[in-house]
């Protein structure tokens, strides 16, 4: 997170002393501010009432013009799915792809200009399951693109069956008797595919996913922000015990360097739930009940940490982490492909006629 | 004799012994063990052959397996190459050499030899274990069924070994090097300079110079046998060819088409992106372009087909002439994405080096299977230009002509090479650069609305050409979103509008159909012909050859081969209906033959064989006289092709 000046909206995030250079580096910046409206195609929104990707647009409309740069080098990609809908509603350049290959054409295209902020719309089937495996490839390969991952624990735009991220049992158009697949766990697969950058957010809280949408513009590599929201037709009320009375003991937010505490507030003002060690795996405990120094104080540069708080509970809901769980820096693969690129022709201009010629020629004489 | 007989001389100079023969033609073969370096061996022979001038054509024959069991039928590998005086268009129907290695090589060769042909023979694996393992109860060598060929045994492994006895290698790294003996033999009988030979082992062991002068002493031990044994009594002697002058060098079709590639790179002044997942016999355009990086070329090797042309299409989006490589089976993995760089409109150049099919089929072997995969294999009306190489050398010049109908037309283009002409070899005449044809990207800078106000269409087309603009990401003023769904025409919103959707439809149509590609040509000497002879492809070869062979018997055959196979030449149809019999010979089962019916409402006939080997000269040449006499292909006049006009 170098750089601030890029980015005037990072400023306020914890620099975890990371070296490199940002996200947005090569990016250049706007002359004018811009506002959200900039960011607002003339597209009619077709989304269903109540639909979750609503307040997600609405986020990363107000949140596009605060990372400065110019519109005209924001590119949206996206694949197959109601969200992926969502560059059309955006004044940037788009492309509305087919169905899970979006980090593909968003890998070409971020390999081929560093002066573009690239960033992937996709959701929990299009990343999951028919795009899975370029999913894991390109966090694996750490390009500088950014994926949001909508996860709405449905297929929407086919009208209602299971998705890889659904619960075991539930009953849907394809699974009248419930389903039998296990689920996966997106952040955890994420952190296994070697991701650099993993993050979570609930699509209403509007200041948690602009600060992970913040991070991840400024983390330089692959950045994957799940995001939780609702299908109010196929999947209604599913994330309602993290909207509703009593949310406060099921949402873990995670700040870098910070004891993991959440709850209501207890004697000392801090949440009155802890996370503790609890042999390899983690644990929530009364806060009141531990010794402090045991407490877990969140590393978002710990891989390990970052999966054991990806594990905190099954997917049921009992507790869902939120922010940051991962922010470190590696060699991304754009960078390296374009300095081998730039490598080469350091050497000079190349002579295309003597290519062609190669080393063994031999002339016939008119 | 023993191998202390043998005098390890300087092979580039003339030894003494009797005149060499002169010979117009000769077709070798060396026929061993996958790993008995036979490919290295032909292409060696292949690189003396073109530095000495002689026209040539090669045809590589391997099995898909890295190491097959040894000594095995399957394991067989082959490198057959046909050289002459005079221009040849086919690597040759039948060797007139063999060089086999082992016996599995002897028994899967031994029938293309014609009778009175010379065969040499490596003895030392023809052991008791070895005959069995492939069903030979006999020593052929020995049993007398080998005695209507010039036989010549050579224990090539124990004179390799001799020769290496100095130099401390073990046995078997010693024997290893018996491919570098056969060479330096045959490289004695046809007179073929050595230098070249020399000097790439020195480069290629580089790191091992003990290897590198063990493999020069086996070859000059190869070399110095023919000198000194008195087994062979005759050399061969084939003049250099009298091709068109200018500057000429050995390439492979796979080397011909990354270059071509690089070179489109040049004359768009775009730079190239490769998205490609390895696959044979493709990958060799991903090996050569990944070394080209000073050109402005990245490769980037995908997760799997789809990621490939993803990553290409991505790029071509970003204003790169994106590039993906790949054979049958990849296409089919790519069909989608090729759909949606049909409808997004952007230029991609889509390379298919053609194998056995369906499914994995045959990957080393060759087929045109895939034209009617490139054709229609997509959902919906998405079509696209095609075009086809001829030859290895004419792959460089299809790379650059398609990029340029791909970055004049804003589309998706097919080019089918194939694996005979990615691993065949042919002297090629290096192309000025300077002189090839820029390609002007003419990216959108400005909206275009047709209102005059300050809005970009995406999809308002080019008059003449029907082309849209291509604006890229980062140019101000023209930010917009393109993808899979239906376009309004011109404004490029989605539109479910039923007239809309009917009019797009016919528009694409209408821009591949109207790009404008040369007439075809007919070769007709005698002006008269009544055969027509149409061919795509690396069919151009055995039908010119064979075409030969009729007109040197007497008879008039027409020719005519195909490049774009779509758009078709607009004259298609009229010379086509000016022929009395139209016959297309194909390796499928009467693809293209298909589309010329459907298309233009002609009685063509097929010819077809899929074998996984390219035509023989001698095949067509039967099947044309079969038409010529308006009879049957089973009936009809024949004769034999008189010297000197096999091609």
């Amino acid at each position: 997170m170098t750089d601030q000046q890029t980015s005037p909206a990072l400023g306020a995030l914890v620099d975890l002393g990371l070296p490199g250079i940002g996200g947005l580096d090569g990016v250049p910046l706007a002359e004018t501010p811009q506002s959200a409206k900039d960011f607002t195609s003339d597209q009619e929104v077709r989304w269903c009432p109540g639909c979750g990707d609503y307040a997600v647009l609405a986020a990363v409309r107000s949140f596009l013009p605060t990372l400065g740069i110019k519109r005209e080098n924001t590119v949206f990609v996206s694949g197959i799915g109601c969200s992926s809908r969502f560059p059309y509603y955006l004044n940037t350049y788009g492309m509305h792809s087919i169905h899970g290959r979006a980090p593909t054409i968003a890998t070409g295209l971020a390999i081929t200009r560093p002066d573009l902020s690239v960033w992937v719309v996709t959701g929990d089937g299009d990343a999951l399951s028919i795009g899975g495996n370029h999913l894991i490839h390109a966090l694996r390969r750490n390009v500088n693109l950014k994926i949001l991952l909508f996860n709405n624990r449905i297929y929407g735009l086919t009208k209602g069956q299971y998705s890889p991220t659904s619960e075991q049992g539930k009953v849907t158009k394809s699974t009248p008797m419930g389903s039998i697949d296990h689920p996966f766990n997106p952040v955890s697969m994420a952190l296994g595919a070697e991701a650099t950058f993993v993050g979570r957010a609930i699509d209403s809280d509007r200041k948690n996913l602009t600060a992970v949408l913040g991070a991840a513009a400024a983390h330089r590599g692959t950045a994957l922000v799940e995001i939780l929201q609702d299908c109010p037709i196929f999947n209604d009320g599913s994330f309602d015990v993290l909207r509703k009375d009593g949310k406060e003991n099921r949402i873990v937010p995670l700040t870098h360097g910070e004891p993991i505490r959440f709850g209501p507030a207890g004697e000392d003002g801090l949440g009155s739930h802890a996370v503790v060690a609890d042999g390899l795996a983690l644990k929530v405990v009364d806060a009141a009940s531990v010794d402090p120094e045991r407490i877990v104080v969140h590393d978002a540069g710990s891989h390990e940490l970052a999966f054991a708080l990806s594990r905190l509970s099954d997917q049921d809901l009992t507790h869902t982490v939120t922010g940051i769980f991962r922010d470190t820096s590696r060699a991304t693969y754009d960078d390296a492909a374009r300095a081998q690129v730039d490598q080469a022709k350091a050497g000079g201009a190349p002579d295309l006629q003597s290519l062609l010629n190669g080393r063994d020629t031999w002339t016939v004489a008119g | 004799m023993t191998t202390g007989d043998i005098d390890v001389g300087n092979p580039s100079h003339p030894g003494v012994g009797p005149a060499p023969l002169a010979r117009d033609r000769v077709v070798i073969r060396f026929a061993g063990d996958s790993g008995d370096g036979m490919q290295l061996t032909g292409d060696r022979f292949t690189s003396e052959t073109a530095t000495f001038g002689n026209d040539l054509s090669t045809l590589p024959n391997f099995p898909a397996e890295i190491r097959a069991p040894a000594g095995t039928l399957p394991g067989v590998s082959s490198f057959q190459l046909h050289f002459a005086n005079y221009d040849i268009v086919t690597p040759g129907d039948r060797p007139d050499v063999l060089v086999a290695m082992n016996p599995a090589a002897l028994k899967a060769n031994i029938g293309d030899l014609p009778p009175g042909g010379i065969l040499i023979v490596n003895t030392d694996e023809f052991s008791k274990r070895n005959l069995t393992k492939i069903g030979y109860e006999a020593d052929p060598l020995e049993d007398g069924s080998l005695e209507t060929y010039q036989v010549h045994p050579v224990a090539m492994a124990t004179l390799t070994r001799g020769a290496l006895e100095e130099t401390g290698l073990s046995k078997k790294d010693a024997e290893r090097a018996k491919n570098m003996f056969a060479l330096g033999l045959l490289s004695w009988m046809y007179h073929r300079p050595s230098e070249g030979t020399e000097r790439f082992l020195r480069e290629k062991f580089a790191k091992r110079p003990d290897l590198a002068e063990a493999n020069i002493l086996a070859f000059r031990a190869g070399h110095a046998y023919g000198e000194t044994t008195e087994s062979f009594a005759v050399t061969y002697e084939v003049a250099p060819a009298k091709l068109q002058p200018g500057t000429y060098r050995q390439i492979t079709g796979n080397t011909a088409l990354a270059y071509g590639i690089v070179a489109a790179g040049q004359t768009t002044g775009l730079p190239v992106f490769l998205g490609s997942y390895p696959i044979t016999p493709a990958s060799d355009i991903l090996h050569e372009l990944s070394k080209h990086k000073a050109f402005g070329v990245t490769t980037f090797q995908a997760e799997d087909e789809i990621s490939g042309i993803g990553a290409a299409l991505g790029a071509s989006f970003g204003g790169s002439l994106g590039v993906t490589t790949t054979s049958g089976p990849g296409i089919a993995l790519k069909s989608e994405t090729i759909g949606l760089a049909v409808t997004l409109e952007l230029p991609l150049l889509i390379v298919d080096v053609q194998r056995g099919g369906p499914s994995t089929g045959l990957p080393t072997k060759t087929e045109q299977a895939d034209l009617l995969q490139a054709m229609f294999g997509r959902n919906g009306e998405a079509p696209l230009p095609i075009i086809a190489p001829r030859s290895p050398g004419d792959c460089f010049d299809a790379a650059v002509e398609a990029a340029r109908i791909a970055v004049t037309y804003r589309t998706p283009v097919i080019l089918l090479s194939d694996g005979a002409l990615a691993n065949g070899s042919e002297p090629w005449k290096v192309p000025d650069a300077s002189a090839l044809e820029s390609v002007d990207p003419n990216f959108a800078t400005e909206p275009n609305a047709p209102d005059g106000s300050d809005e970009f269409w995406p999809y308002l087309r080019d008059a003449d050409t029907l082309a849209r603009p291509w604006a890229v990401p980062g140019t101000a003023g023209l930010e917009h979103r393109i993808g899979g769904l239906e376009k309004a025409d011109g404004r490029g919103s989605i539109s479910y509008e039923p007239d809309n959707h009917d009019r797009m439809v016919r528009l694409r149509a209408e821009k591949i159909g109207g790009i404008r590609v040369p007439d075809a040509e007919v070769d007709d000497p005698s002006g008269d012909a009544d055969v027509l002879v149409v061919g795509w492809g690396s069919t151009y070869g055995p039908i010119v050859a064979a075409a030969r062979r009729v007109r040197g018997m007497g008879h008039r055959v027409a020719t005519l081969h195909l490049r774009n196979l779509n758009p078709f030449p607009a004259n298609l149809g009229e010379l086509l209906r000016s022929y009395r019999t139209v016959l297309v010979p194909e390796m499928n089962l009467g693809q293209l033959v298909m589309l010329l019916r459907a298309r233009y409402l002609v009685d063509a006939q097929s010819y077809t064989k899929v074998s996984g080997l390219p035509f023989k000269a001698e095949e067509l040449q039967d099947v044309f006289l079969g038409y010529l006499d308006g009879s049957h292909p089973s009936s009809g006049e024949r004769g034999s092709a008189p010297q000197g006009v096999d091609a």
